[in-house]
């Protein structure tokens, strides 16, 4: 069955694998996810489409041990997943799922790429995507 | 500031069947009134707080309907901050002589959740399991631990000590003592935090009536020295944040304490007891030294040698706090200047601090970064 991203157009597939579409201000240049109309730096309101280097390094972390309440819409049956600020390229740090069911393979700043990660499926059984981070090296 | 603290009162924390978030301020303000010796008659201002138990200013068919403004806040954890600045300012700017504020609530069971468009974020943020708060808090104290040498016993060793107070509060809602080994090893929630580092949505309701310091006062008065209130600067590391800026500044804490110093002409090592935001075990080590109470770092040491304890050199969250008294987001601000007034005043009983303390700080932190910060002295 086909895959659906719920992430939409803030998450690209490229040649080059998927991408995090960002916005970077053309006035002062801070780079923001998702694109924001306006530019909470400067108050500029020229933001451009900027994609987000696809590497970085873990910044902090932790891992959710309980099944969220709604709007949460992930398996059913809950499996724990990493969450953590993935710091790219010195420009932002983006919050992310990191493919990890406990904080064994965890640490502060670990070289981390990005991936698409199934993390659920609808009513009638079509999976559902986002955009994850997985340490390099890690076990998929 | 010329404002006073004439009166306080409280409907307890924890469970009340039966009981609306609203029927609990209607009591916590009855019990404020009596405390301050006046009627609600003699209020020509209110200003309140809910954030999910209904319209604060609807109490006035309990209270009497005496036609005064009764101004609405809703500012997440830092509720009871904005209606104490509110109040405060009716009467500072010579609109009243006698002010009322105060915060309620009464949320369900399990923790919080979020509707992602509230909050100006996409709606994936919310399905795909990141719009949590306890999630923030880990993280925070996760990069915070790494960078200052904070140890997992200091996690613990917070959240014992509220308990240790919470049963010394007959006001409190967990009054159960719970040793180090308990807390550490409880349920993970959000590593490295444990279910009994954190605290749990709840009830409960405070009011605190403020009037205009008069010529004379009695000498124990409680007087409102500060409050501010901040938001944040571009750059903090803030609840509910699909990105960070890559620069980082300091958060609204350490711009609210530094503002509530200031004015009050207070330094921070003047302090003798505080109430810091504990959402969970973390927050209360992190906003320690963001108020500007310690150096960070320092709390490790602060902590094992039990200065932090009611009987320290700089006790912190003397009833409890959040941990043992759960978190009725619009009470829990009111709940610390209530504790520190009983304090100031030597009424605090069991838990009371030694050697007559004379200057007592409290500080919230909430959603979307907000925080606020009062100085109470005697
Ligand atoms: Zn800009």
């Amino acid at each position: 069955m086909q895959a659906v991203s719920v992430v939409g157009d803030d998450l690209r597939e490229t040649s080059d694998g998927p991408r995090l579409v960002g916005g970077r201000c053309r006035a002062c240049g801070a780079v923001a996810f998702p694109r924001p109309a306006s530019c909470a730096r400067c108050t500029g309101s020229d933001v451009d489409e900027h994609l987000l280097a696809d590497r970085g390094s873990l910044w902090t972390f932790t891992v959710q041990n309980f099944l969220p309440k709604a709007p949460y819409d992930g398996w059913a049956e809950f499996t724990p997943y990493g969450v953590g600020y993935v710091e790219l390229d010195g420009e932002v740090l983006v919050e992310s799922r990191l493919l990890a069911s406990s904080a064994a393979g965890l640490r502060i700043g670990a070289a981390v790429h990005l991936v698409v990660e199934e993390y659920g499926a609808d009513a009638s059984g079509t999976p559902l995507t986002t955009f994850a981070f997985a340490v390099d090296g890690a076990p998929a | 500031m010329s404002v006073s603290i004439a009166g306080i009162g409280m409907h307890p924390f924890g469970r009340t069947e039966g009981v609306s978030g609203m029927q609990q301020g209607v009591v916590a303000v009855r019990a404020a009134l009596r405390d301050a010796g006046l009627t609600w008659d003699d209020v020509d201002f209110a200003a309140g707080g809910s954030e999910a138990a209904g319209n604060p200013d609807t109490m006035v068919s309990a209270l009497g309907l005496t036609g005064i403004p009764f101004i609405n806040v809703k500012n997440g954890c830092a509720t009871g901050g904005s209606a104490l600045t509110v109040a405060a300012a009716a009467i500072e700017s010579g609109q009243a002589e006698v002010a009322v504020a105060l915060g309620f609530d009464k949320h369900p069971r399990g923790a919080f959740n979020e509707d992602p468009a509230r909050w100006g974020l996409p709606e994936w943020y919310g399905r795909t399991g990141m719009m949590l708060t306890t999630q923030f808090f880990a993280m925070k104290i996760q990069r915070y631990m790494h960078d200052y040498g904070i140890s997992d016993a200091a996690l613990a060793k917070v959240a014992v000590k509220a308990f240790e107070n919470g049963a010394l509060n007959e006001n409190a809602w967990r009054r159960a003592p719970l040793t180090e080994a308990e807390v550490a090893g409880s349920r993970m929630i959000n590593h490295p935090l444990t279910q009994y580092m954190y605290c749990s949505p709840g009830e409960g309701a405070v009011a605190v009536v403020l009037r205009r310091t008069s010529q004379g006062a009695a000498s124990r008065e409680v007087k409102l020295a500060s409050v501010a209130f901040r938001t944040r600067r571009f750059g903090s590391f803030e609840v509910f944040s699909p990105h960070l800026a890559a620069e980082r500044v300091d958060g609204p804490t350490v711009d609210a304490a530094a503002a509530c110093f200031e004015a009050a002409g207070i330094d921070p090592a003047d302090v003798d007891l505080a109430q810091v935001q504990d959402t969970e075990s973390g927050a209360e080590i992190m906003h320690m030294a963001e108020t500007g109470l310690c150096a960070h770092g320092d709390q490790e040491k602060l902590i094992a040698d039990g200065s932090t304890r009611i009987d320290g050199s700089l006790p912190i969250n003397t009833d409890g706090g959040c941990l043992a008294n759960g978190e009725p987001v619009g009470a829990s601000g009111l709940r610390q200047v209530y504790e520190n007034v009983l304090q100031l005043r030597g009424d605090a009983g069991p838990r009371q601090v030694p050697g007559s303390p004379k200057v007592a700080f409290t500080h919230v932190y909430g959603a979307p970064g907000v925080s606020a910060c009062t100085l109470l002295t005697v």
